[in-house]
This record gives structure tokens, C-alpha cells and sequence, in this order.
């Protein structure tokens, strides 16, 4: 068995495999079509494996957003495979290469789909953080349609008291999703808003509250020392909170996403990451590096602008929807 | 993991060259690379990085690099110089309608910040130019967004027209532009929904109301952070809306910003505003020139290079090195290379050109008192001509005359011959020092 069918029978055994698979391969489609569409043009032209070759193969991925650093690590290894292999044919190159990036992927756990962790008795609290317009308010809508319908108890705290109509913004995500949002005024303390809404969720035996803060740059030091006063905040009221601390993270974003993870990582801690705006044609290639140079999981992806169109990150599916054409034609 | 700007990345290429006589085309090939991966870490698209190296390739294999001395800095003269024009000139005009009132349309993608730069292009507007606009809520899609203009518009105490989320957009901007009209606005900013630009339905409505309300002005906001995909963001925008301008935000960020050069390349058409920070007057002019030095990631030390370059004569400078190999060096040439570090600009600012030097403790606390320099020139000015050739002339007297002429003390006279002594001292060792490798990369005449 090639390992192209391995990887596609681990993938189909999945429970649900065959809706996730539909939802992401519909929400990647501009992705893919570019991206695996590229690689096999690639193979289609050139026959040989040579130099040029290796040079639009770091192009393609590349385009991705995957990161120089990477690109040229990976782009060292497939040379070293090829050498091994004495592979002269690009055409089978391909397996390689799905290879070794779906390994990028997976790291060394590469059975794991890590979701969400959360207190099974206790409340639960989600810090959800990152740059300005990345897609938090509404990522956090999502979650809590998302958590409520898995029948929790959720509540929101509108920790962005400085985006105009940021409040209100979240409050209709709140009404949507049938859930409690516990605010203060435009302009008040971060910190004594999430203070609240850990006192309401208590009084209101909640099983999560998903905590929204203001978008910032990374470099703007001040702002990132509100935000670990606000997570100090949490970890003081409730025991072993935040249980979660999601960075979103705007898939068109390109090597600024890394500076991204490593600060807000620095701040707040980072435990996973929601990729947002998958949709389009960016493909988030920089989650690799950010995986694999900071360890931070994907946890979710959003692949549309409604209610349920935040899907848990699933690593096989995610490279599914990338390689889904290339797979499909070794059928 | 630290982005390393294109100056760190030519280093050690440069360290190669440095003793050979001449730079080879593998050299040349070798640098290029590494201005190649510069360009991709900060984001600028591959296509437009293809395009930029193949030219930055026939220039420097021509004479302008391998016949220089310095040809690290100047493969890095070239970049910039590509890139600048690439990026185009300064033009940060808005339009204006031969009846009023001019119509503006943001558009863009989801949270690349046309709300907030609506509100900041309004403010600059009056502020500037002294105009009254109107605001207009056409995104009715997201939830709160028609509430943050309010909201924005309460700011800056600015009248917002809205019609609710029910409303058409089409309708909406109709509409606002009437009412314009009533209420003697003499803009109209219009601010659209964010959408993708493979959103077909999305696509066509924002043609829709361009029919409608014959637009003057187009800007795409574009996140400053947005990576290889800016060129198809930009592209499809252009192609179905013919964009006026680009409007560049988050540049208050650490992102390098390549994006900037990939939408020009691909649209041709002017980035004319960069979003510098959350407050409503954040948003200023934007600098292609400033921009491309952030690309390379090499702070202003391309201004200080093109300094040195205008401002010390390449055969001046060689003649000076002679005369410090030979310990021939006088009061006179001391003289000459005050004149032309001087003629670079004030020191304060020449110091701040230098990446890392505001870091350097030694020289954060050195004086860098122009007085000073003045009082030295007015000194050596008060010697004969054989004092200046000849300090071991000096005696009480003259040094009584000199100080008298000059307008200083006996003991400042005494100083300045105590450092040149050393620095005469200092030249002969690092003479000595630089017969095993010549021509270092950049020689700085005072040095």
C-alpha cells in the first residue's frame, strides 16, 4: 500500500470523515486548487529533478505563506530523500514531498487531534487573543454556537472596552448563539470586565466563559502587559485557568504571524491557535512554522462567515484539503 | 527565527570578497540569492521578487557592482534603488469632484481596518483640508459594524448616514449621496462590508454601487501584515473595481511589509496613506522610499551610505589613506575630513542612521557636541601653515597665540594636540592592522 492510500484510509477511518471532509474540502477549495494545483503543473513540466525544479518547488511553497526558513529546510530534506531514493523522475517525487510536509504537520504525535481542553466539573475559562481584525469577536460567536450546542453552559465576557462598537458587536454574536454577555461600558478596565464575567459565570454555574480582548500589535508593549494582567486576573479567580488561551490568526497574515505567536506566546502563554479567513485563497502555509518552531497547535479553522462555519482543526483533513486533487488522482 | 535584515544577510558574502580583487559572477550570483530570501521573508510575493532579482542581476554583473570597491553596499545601493522605483513616488492626493460632493469607496477584505481608516481618512479630511464629510454605513452584514462608524462618527463628532442592517448597500449609498447633496457635504466616504475577493455575490455588489454612485476615489485597505496572497487580494480588487489608491494599515506593527511593494507591482496603482496607530489621526502620508528601506529591514542606514557616498570624494579618500600609512597625516587633512564628515549632516542624526548604534552605551553618552567641532576648526584655523604641518613646533607661546586667535584657552589648544597625537598613534596601529586585509567595506574618512 502506497502512502498515499495510507494517508487516505487513516484520514476516511475518521468518525465523521466523510462531513468534515466535505466542509473543509468546500472552505479550502480556492486553497487547494492553487496550491496542489501549482505542485502538479510543477511535476507536469519538469520531468527531471534538478535544480530549477527544487527552485519552483521552494517557489510554490513559498506562495503559501510556509515561511523561507522552513521552505528551505524542507527543500534540503527532499534533496537528501531524493539522493537516498536515487529519485530521477519528478513524478515520484510527489509522494515525498505530501510526506514530508504532512509530517511537518503531524510533529511527532501524529495520531493527535488536540481539542479543546476543558474542566469536565468546573468552570472553564478561554482567553482568546491576537492582532487587531484578525477575526476574534466573531471566532468567538462561533465557539460558543459551537460549545452551547454540545450542550455547555457558556459565557461571554466583552473584554474589548476599546474597538468602537466592539461590545456591541459581541453582544449580537451572544443573542445569536443564545448565550450571556457580560459587559461594562466602552472605555472601562479590561481586566475588572473579565473579573465580572468570572463572578457571573460562577453565580451562573457556567461550564465556559470565553473571555474577548482588544486586538493589538504584538510590539506595542504596554498593550501586552494589560493583556498578562488580565490573564493573571483569570488564573487568580479560578484554579488552573485559563484553561485555554487561543490565538487568532488571520490566515492571509504572512511571516508577521510567527512574530505574532512567539509575543502574544510570551504574554498570555498561547496553548492553540484559531485560524481564521480559510476561504479565500490564502492558504495559512505559516501554521507549519509556527508548529514547528513554537509547538502551538491549530485547534480550529474558519472557513466561512457563518454561525457554524468554525470547524475543530483536524490535521488530517487540514492536508486533505490541500492535497485533496493529488490524492484524488492517484486513484 | 528573527528576521535579519538584507545588510546582516550580505555580511558574510561580503567578508568573502573582501581581499579579493575582484567580485566574480558567482559572487554577484551568491549575493543576489541573499537578497532574494530577504525579499521573501518580508513578504513580498515571489513573482514580484522573480522579476526584481532578474534585474537586480543585469545590473550588478554590469560594472556598477563588480568594478566597485565597496560592492556590498553596492548590491544594496542597487536593491534599494529598485525597489524605490518600483514603489513609486509620494502621492497622498485625494480627488476632488468638479461638483460636489467627491464620492469615496473603502473596500477590502475582513478586519483589514476600512471602518476605522474611514474614520481617520474623514478626520484628515477636515482637519487638512478643511472639508465636512459624510460617513456612510454600507456594511450590513457584520454585526456592530454600522455601530462602530456611530461611533466613530460621535468621536469625531462627524454626521454618520445609516439605514439600519435591512437596508441594500446599493440603496444605502444611493441614498447618502442625496442627502449629501441636501446637507452641502463636500465628501462622501463610503464604507463597505469586508468581503473576499473570490466572493462572487459580494464582488458584484460592490460593482453595483460603484455604477450607482460613480465613485472618485477607490481605496483598497490592505493589512500591512498580509503575506504572499496580497498580489491576488490586490489583483481581483483592481480588476473588478479599477482602484484609485491603496490604503496601507497596522504599519504601526513590526511586520516588515512587503506586501506593499507585491500590490503596487501587481496594480500600479498608488499606496497614498499608511494606518500608523488606533488613535483617529493615525494616518498619514505614505513614504515608498521609507518603505523600502523597512523591506530590507535596514533601518536609514541606506540614507547614511548615499551620505557618505555624495560627500566624500572616492579619490580624496584614498589619498588620505596614503597619508595615514605613512604617518604623514596634518592638521590640514584633520581640517579636510571635519569638513566632510560635517558636510553629511548633524551628528545626532548620523549616529541614529546607524542600526544598533542608540544601543551601544559608549556612544549613547558620547557628547556629540557640534560646538566642540567648531571650536577645533576655529583652532587649527589660528595655526601658520608650518604649525599645521608640523605640531612638534608648538611652544608656550604659540599655543598662548593660538588660543587668543581662537577665542579658546591654552588648555583646550592642548588638548586638541594631545588627540591628535593619539590619533596619529591610532592610525598607525589599525594601518598596521589592515595590511592583511585591504579595503575594508566601508571606510569612513574621520575613522
Amino acid at each position: 500500500m502506497g502512502f498515499m492510500d495510507k494517508f487516505k484510509n487513516r484520514f476516511k477511518q475518521d468518525e465523521n470523515a466523510e462531513e468534515v471532509s466535505t466542509k473543509y474540502k468546500e472552505g479550502m477549495k480556492k486553497s487547494r486548487q492553487t496550491f496542489s494545483g501549482k505542485i502538479n503543473d510543477l511535476i507536469a513540466r519538469y520531468r527531471k529533478v534538478d535544480e530549477d525544479f527544487f527552485e519552483e518547488l521552494e517557489e510554490v511553497l513559498i506562495s503559501a505563506d510556509v515561511g523561507v526558513t522552513t521552505v528551505m529546510d524542507l527543500v534540503e530534506e527532499l534533496k537528501m530523500e531524493v539522493k537516498r531514493q536515487n529519485i530521477k523522475d519528478t513524478k515520484d517525487i510527489k509522494e515525498v514531498i505530501s510526506e514530508k510536509l504532512v509530517e511537518i504537520y503531524y510533529g511527532d504525535d501524529d495520531e493527535k487531534i488536540e481539542g479543546l481542553k476543558l474542566d469536565k466539573e468546573d468552570l472553564s475559562v478561554i482567553l482568546v487573543v491576537g492582532v487587531n481584525g484578525a477575526g476574534k469577536t466573531t471566532s468567538i460567536g462561533k465557539l460558543a454556537n459551537q460549545l452551547k450546542s454540545q450542550g455547555k453552559k457558556v459565557v461571554l465576557a466583552a473584554g474589548d472596552t476599546f474597538r468602537a462598537g466592539a461590545i456591541e458587536q459581541l453582544e449580537v454574536w451572544g443573542e445569536r448563539a443564545g448565550v450571556d454577555v457580560i459587559k461594562q461600558g466602552a472605555g472601562s478596565d479590561p481586566a475588572a470586565v473579565i473579573f465580572d464575567g468570572i463572578k457571573s459565570a460562577k453565580a451562573k454555574n457556567a461550564d465556559v466563559l470565553i473571555c474577548d480582548t482588544a486586538g493589538r500589535l504584538q510590539n506595542k508593549v504596554n498593550l501586552m502587559n494589560e493583556l498578562s494582567k488580565v490573564k493573571r486576573v483569570i488564573e487568580r479567580e479560578v484554579p488552573n485557568a485559563p484553561h485555554e488561551v487561543l490565538l487568532v490568526l488571520d490566515a492571509t497574515t504572512g511571516q508577521n504571524a510567527l512574530n505574532q505567536a512567539k509575543t502574544f506566546s510570551e504574554a498570555t502563554n498561547v496553548s492553540g491557535i484559531v485560524l481564521t479567513k480559510l476561504d479565500g485563497t490564502a492558504k495559512g502555509g505559516i501554521v507549519l512554522a509556527i508548529r514547528k518552531e513554537l509547538n502551538i497547535p491549530v485547534k480550529y479553522v474558519g472557513l466561512g462567515e457563518k454561525i457554524d462555519d468554525l470547524q475543530e482543526f483536524n490535521a488530517h483533513a487540514f492536508v486533505y484539503g490541500l492535497f485533496a486533487d493529488m490524492l484524488e488522482e492517484t486513484e | 527565527m528573527a528576521f535579519e535584515g538584507l545588510a546582516d544577510r550580505l555580511q558574510s558574502t561580503i567578508k568573502k570578497i573582501t581581499g579579493k580583487g575582484k567580485v566574480s559572477e558567482q559572487d554577484v550570483k551568491e549575493m543576489t540569492r541573499e537578497v532574494r530570501l530577504a525579499l521573501l521573508e518580508a513578504d513580498v510575493n515571489f513573482k514580484v521578487v522573480k522579476d526584481l532579482i532578474k534585474r537586480i542581476k543585469e545590473r550588478a554583473i554590469g560594472q556598477e557592482v563588480m568594478e566597485s570597491l565597496t560592492p556590498g553596499q553596492q548590491v544594496i545601493k542597487v536593491v534599494k534603488e529598485e525597489l524605490t522605483e518600483l514603489m513609486g513616488g509620494e502621492n497622498s492626493k485625494i480627488a476632488v469632484a468638479d461638483r460636489a460632493p467627491t464620492v469615496v469607496m473603502m473596500v477590502g477584505l475582513q478586519g483589514a481596518g476600512k471602518t476605522t481608516t474611514t474614520g481617520k481618512l474623514a478626520n484628515l479630511l477636515r482637519k487638512k483640508h478643511n472639508r465636512s464629510p459624510l460617513l456612510v454605513a454600507c456594511d450590513v452584514y457584520r454585526p456592530a459594524a454600522i455601530k462602530q462608524l456611530e461611533t466613530l462618527g460621535e468621536q469625531l463628532t462627524m454626521p454618520v448616514f445609516s439605514m439600519g442592517t435591512e437596508a441594500n448597500p446599493v440603496d444605502i449609498a444611493t441614498k447618502a449621496i442625496e442627502k449629501a447633496r441636501e446637507e452641502h457635504h463636500d465628501y462622501v466616504i463610503i464604507d463597505t462590508a469586508g468581503r473576499l475577493h473570490v466572493d462572487n455575490e459580494l464582488m458584484d455588489e460592490l460593482q453595483e454601487i460603484k455604477a450607482n454612485v460613480k465613485p472618485d476615489e477607490i481605496f483598497l485597505v490592505v493589512d500591512s501584515m498580509t503575506g504572499q496572497d496580497a498580489v491576488n487580494v490586490a489583483e481581483s480588487f483592481n480588476e473588478q473595481l479599477d482602484l484609485s489608491g491603496v490604503v496601507l494599515t497596522k504599519l504601526d506593527g513590526d511586520t516588515r511589509g512587503g506586501a506593499a511593494l507585491s500590490i503596487k507591482a501587481v496594480t500600479d496603482k498608488p499606496i497614498k496613506f499608511a494606518g500608523m496607530g488606533e488613535k483617529l489621526d493615525q494616518l498619514e502620508a505614505f513614504h515608498p522610499e521609507r518603505m523600502a528601506s523597512r523591506i530590507l529591514g535596514m533601518g536609514d542606514v541606506l540614507s547614511l551610505i548615499e551620505k557618505a557616498q555624495t560627500n566624500v570624494d572616492e579619490k580624496q579618500a584614498k589619498e588620505l589613506e596614503e597619508k595615514m600609512r605613512t604617518m604623514s597625516f596634518t592638521f590640514d587633512d584633520f581640517l579636510e575630513q571635519m569638513g566632510q564628515v560635517k558636510n553629511m549632516g548633524p551628528l545626532d542624526d548620523l549616529m541614529a542612521m546607524i542600526p544598533g548604534a542608540s544601543k551601544m552605551k559608549g556612544l549613547k553618552n558620547a557628547q556629540l557636541d557640534e560646538k566642540q567641532l567648531s571650536h577645533v576648526e576655529a583652532i587649527i584655523q589660528s595655526m601658520t601653515k608650518k604649525e599645521r604641518q608640523d605640531p612638534s613646533l608648538m611652544n608656550a607661546s604659540r599655543k598662548k597665540r593660538i588660543a587668543k586667535g581662537s577665542g579658546t584657552s591654552v588648555s583646550q589648544v592642548n588638548r586638541l594636540l594631545k588627540q591628535f597625537d593619539e590619533m596619529k598613534k591610532m592610525m598607525k596601529q589599525m594601518t598596521n592592522m589592515q595590511k592583511g586585509k585591504k579595503g575594508k567595506g566601508m571606510k569612513f574618512p574621520f575613522m
